[in-house]
């Protein structure tokens, strides 16, 4: 019996400490099998990776702050009269919300810092992520097996928004009260039950004495609480499916290729948390934000002029300040459509982008998985839909700051906000048709590239005086780069009658599926990618053609 | 310039080559994959000297972090809190703030760059291919696991016994009603609240700022006076719920200027009280063109004519203010001949 156990045990003794202490927790947590799959875990390199690192880091950033803040935050709407050491507000009736953020402005050392590092955090944690669903959308990484984890990374962008704006409302300054009024005014637009839920959430008439207490607790735990879990299994399906990677020489689908987590990414990745703390901790130096002693208190008769959301807000604001103010009344009921339209674009807008992936694999029928990225240019249609998504985005942007660039660029903002109704529905066209047009001549330039070789920039003169510009061929690992993609063939529905002659019946959808397909993969909106017969009859030496 | 014009012997395969970049391995397919490139050594990988330098490069970058943290610490210590500094080009800033927030970069950030410095220049960068494995199961695993889930349902019994299955989806879909009833005191109803607010017959116009009741000598044309009803202050429990909805603004016209015939007659000596609050989302107005007597909301933009009904006349809001009926009371004061006629404020389902 001890024989067995001494051969089966490992042998205790000689080994470093730190060794023995893996060897302990091991046992407990069998650790080595997870470090086995993911110690030294492939990586591959692209700048592009490190977007969703920036997300990452800054909502650690945006805990570690956040948590220090609730020690001095206190979420009350109770009147008092502050007595504080800023002097222009002293003897002024405020909330306690508000006195406590002014106790962290100026008592509390450091707190003012602290202050800044969460809200710049918060506004990069959302460009962050903006611009992370962007390179993943573009690069086609939501593909199959990867569409969950899209969904993840949306509701996390959606969530935060949220978080972002409970948020910045904790204060209770004078400009975040007048977007809670916002909000609450959007609410009561909510046909049927929306006067109903204003009072639910104030707990009462707009403002009582609740909201801010309530959205501490949204804004502290239910959404952050939410939003760690998807962080979480973000990052688990991240490991699981393994990262993506562009196509060159010695990637495959089968394959992923790069540098090991231990040691190389340990170091890379952990040392651009540093890098991201330390840029955003010198931004908070440097860079004011929300300055709520200059804004004050709020009171609901009160407003400043320039009044802004945070950035991510801002097409929200931009749908609601160009919506026409249209108001049906009947039977003693109104229809606040000025209002109630602009809350139903306002998730469509980002449901728009959320749901093409679905779209995009229903259209191809294409079951396979995909760790190979797309070059943007590669995928004509779906890179217009997303430049033409973000054009809406940035048209909404501009309507939400109709004022500021009224006064700053001296326009009459009648003719901004006509310009936003009509570019609202304009501008996502043009800009889908302009970027469509663009990718194929891309994909022409690669095709060209590829059978006549790199322009060299070298004239040569020959002898009888023709000047001419000397191609240089590409390297097989060039010319394996620019054929790598697959390009998908229209659906074809077949003949309209079988082998009997007898009409067939294609369904509705399927006629739709076809005619997507060939909006998507037609002669229109690819340019064939070259074959090695073309290829080899222009380089052969007798290629004129 | 285009293949059809380059003569035969400058075409790509007739130039041998010139800086040895043509290596197309594969004669039947050139496009065929070449496998990974061979491993390109850095300087660090064959000169010692070099990664000496990497080394105390990243060390140098480690240092300057630990300096940046005492410096922080010193900062902490010894800079008052309210001392303010002037820094170019920022302004006046918070001393405390600008050296705490600085050093703390720093030495955060040259962990950072020491990090990512030793991890390019030292560790190896030879990349390495890693098999990937399909996501979904073998058909064998599958038809297991379908195998095993029909098992377990079929031990469960809950196909062949369909009472239990009923009974318990009717449990579940009623539990949640409980979660449901307990969030009904989140807030009072609605009621009519959102129709009334404090004006009433009788009550003074105070002004807002002067906290004295106004006579209507003290509203003087092209002026925008923000006015309270009497008898609500800023220590109230209730103020800030009230006054968002009983602030009003004032304005004097001429009487002849007055379009609508309403406005005319719920004003007094052209003096004319409208709710302070926007008809679109409810952000008090707080701009007053004198010339045109249009005022405007500062938050979306809708601007309202006062001398015509305050109807709207640009931006998202859906309909005029609502205007309050004033007069003079026996002193002389100006005061309210009622509550607004509508509910002021935003539009909402019951407003009508």
């Amino acid at each position: 019996m001890s024989t067995t156990a001494s051969n089966t045990t490992r042998s205790r003794g000689k080994e470093p400490a730190g060794e023995k202490l893996a060897d302990w927790v091991d046992g407990r947590l069998g650790i080595y099998s997870l470090a086995k799959a993911n110690m030294r875990k492939i990586f591959p390199d692209h700048w592009s990776f490190m977007l969703g690192e920036v997300c990452l880091y800054s909502f650690l950033i945006i805990i570690l702050t956040g948590v220090y803040l609730t020690l001095f935050f206190h979420p009350s709407m109770n009147e008092v009269v502050y007595h504080g050491s800023y002097v222009p507000l002293q003897g002024q009736l405020m909330s306690e919300a508000f006195n406590s953020t002014l106790h962290i402005s100026f008592e509390v050392r450091g707190g003012l810092l602290i202050r800044q590092i969460h809200h710049w955090a918060a506004l990069v944690f959302l460009a962050g992520m903006f611009v992370h669903m962007m390179r993943v959308f573009f690069t086609g990484a939501f593909r199959k097996p990867r569409e969950i984890n899209w969904m993840f990374g949306f509701l996390l962008f959606v969530l935060g928004m949220f978080t972002g704006f409970t948020g910045y409302s904790l204060p209770d300054d004078l400009l975040s009260g007048t977007g809670v009024r916002f909000m609450e005014g959007a609410i009561l637009s909510v046909p049927i039950i929306g006067t109903y839920l204003s009072f639910f959430l104030f707990g009462g008439e707009f403002p009582g004495h609740d909201f801010v207490a309530r959205f501490y607790s949204i804004h502290i735990l239910l959404l952050p609480g939410i939003m760690l879990g998807l962080v979480v299994g973000h990052l688990i399906l991240v490991f699981y499916h393994k990262h993506t990677q562009f196509a060159g020489p010695g990637k495959t689908n089968n394959n992923v290729v790069g540098m090991p987590l231990l040691p190389v990414y340990m170091a890379k990745a952990g040392g651009f948390f540093f890098l991201v703390f330390g840029v955003i901790a010198a931004i908070a130096a440097v860079a004011q934000i929300n300055p709520i002693w200059a804004i004050g208190p709020y009171r609901p008769d009160q407003v400043s002029t320039g009044a802004q959301p945070d950035w991510y807000m801002g097409f929200s604001e931009g749908l609601i300040r160009t919506m026409p103010g249209w108001e049906i009344n009947f039977w003693g009921h109104t229809l606040v459509l000025g209002v109630f339209v602009p809350l139903v674009i306002f998730p469509l807008v980002l449901v728009a982008i959320a749901i093409y992936p679905f779209l995009e694999a229903w259209v191809t029928g294409d079951r396979r998985e995909h760790h190979i990225l797309d070059r943007p240019r590669n995928a004509p249609t779906r890179t217009a839909f997303g430049a033409a998504w973000i054009a809406w985005y940035f048209v909404l942007l501009v309507g939400g700051g109709n004022d500021l660039w009224a006064t700053h660029f001296h326009l009459s903002i009648n003719a901004i906000t006509w310009f936003v109704r009509v570019s609202f529905f304009v501008v996502p066209v043009l800009v889908f048709v302009v970027t469509k047009r663009i990718c194929l001549g891309l994909q022409r330039r690669d095709k060209d590239k590829v059978l006549h070789g790199r322009e060299s920039g070298i004239i040569k003169r020959l002898p009888h005086g023709e000047f001419i510009e000397v191609h240089e061929p590409l390297s097989q690992e060039q010319l394996y780069t620019l054929t790598a993609h697959h390009q998908y063939e229209p659906l074809e529905l077949g003949p309209t009658v079988d082998e009997n002659g007898v009409e067939r019946k294609i369904s509705g959808t399927k006629k739709l599926r076809a005619k997507l397909s060939g909006a998507f993969y037609g002669e229109e909106s690819q340019i064939p990618k070259p074959t090695v017969e073309e290829y080899k009859e222009i380089t052969s030496g007798h290629g004129h053609h | 310039m285009s293949s059809q014009d380059i003569p035969e012997e400058n075409l790509p395969a007739e130039q041998g080559a010139p800086h040895g970049a043509v290596r197309v391995a594969d004669e039947k397919n050139p496009f065929a994959d070449p496998g990974l490139p061979p491993h390109e050594h850095r300087i660090q990988d064959i000169d010692e000297r070099a990664a000496k330098r990497s080394e105390r490069a990243v060390a140098l970058l480690f240092t300057v972090s630990m300096l940046a943290t005492i410096g922080f610490i010193a900062s902490y210590v010894t800079i008052p809190n309210d001392k303010s500094i002037y820094v170019f080009p920022i302004g006046h800033v918070s001393a405390m703030n600008f050296a705490l927030g600085l050093t703390l970069g720093v030495a955060l950030f040259c962990i950072g760059a020491g990090a990512v410095h030793w991890a390019r220049t030292l560790m190896s960068d030879a990349e390495i291919a890693d098999e990937r494995h399909p996501i979904e199961a073998s058909p064998e695993v599958r038809t297991k696991v379908h195998a095993d889930f029909k098992q377990g349902a079929k031990e469960s019994a809950i196909g062949r016994r369909p009472l239990i299955r009923n009974t318990m989806l009717g449990a579940l879909t009623l539990v949640p009603l409980s979660g449901l009833f307990l969030l009904r005191d989140l807030g009072t109803l609605p009621g009519t609240s959102l129709r009334h607010t404090m004006w009433a017959k009788g009550k003074r116009l105070v002004n807002m700022n002067t906290n004295q009741p106004l006579r209507p000598e003290d509203v003087a044309v092209g002026s925008l006076t923000f006015a309270k009803p009497d008898g609500l202050e800023e220590t109230n429990e209730d103020f800030q719920t009230e006054i968002a909805k009983a602030a009003l603004m004032i304005v004097r016209l001429q009487p002849d200027n007055i379009k609508d015939k309403r406005e005319l007659e719920w004003s007094h000596q052209g003096i004319v009280a409208y709710s302070k609050i926007c008809t679109h989302v409810g952000c008090p107005i707080s701009l007053y063109e004198q010339q045109t007597h249009h005022v405007l909301c500062p938050c979306h933009q809708s601007t309202f004519d006062l001398s015509d009904g305050a109807r709207v006349i640009f931006g998202p809001a859906g309909h005029a203010l609502p205007q309050l009926r004033i007069g003079v009371d026996s002193e002389g004061y100006l005061q309210a001949l009622g509550d607004f006629e509508e509910p002021v404020g935003p539009a909402f389902w019951e407003r009508g």
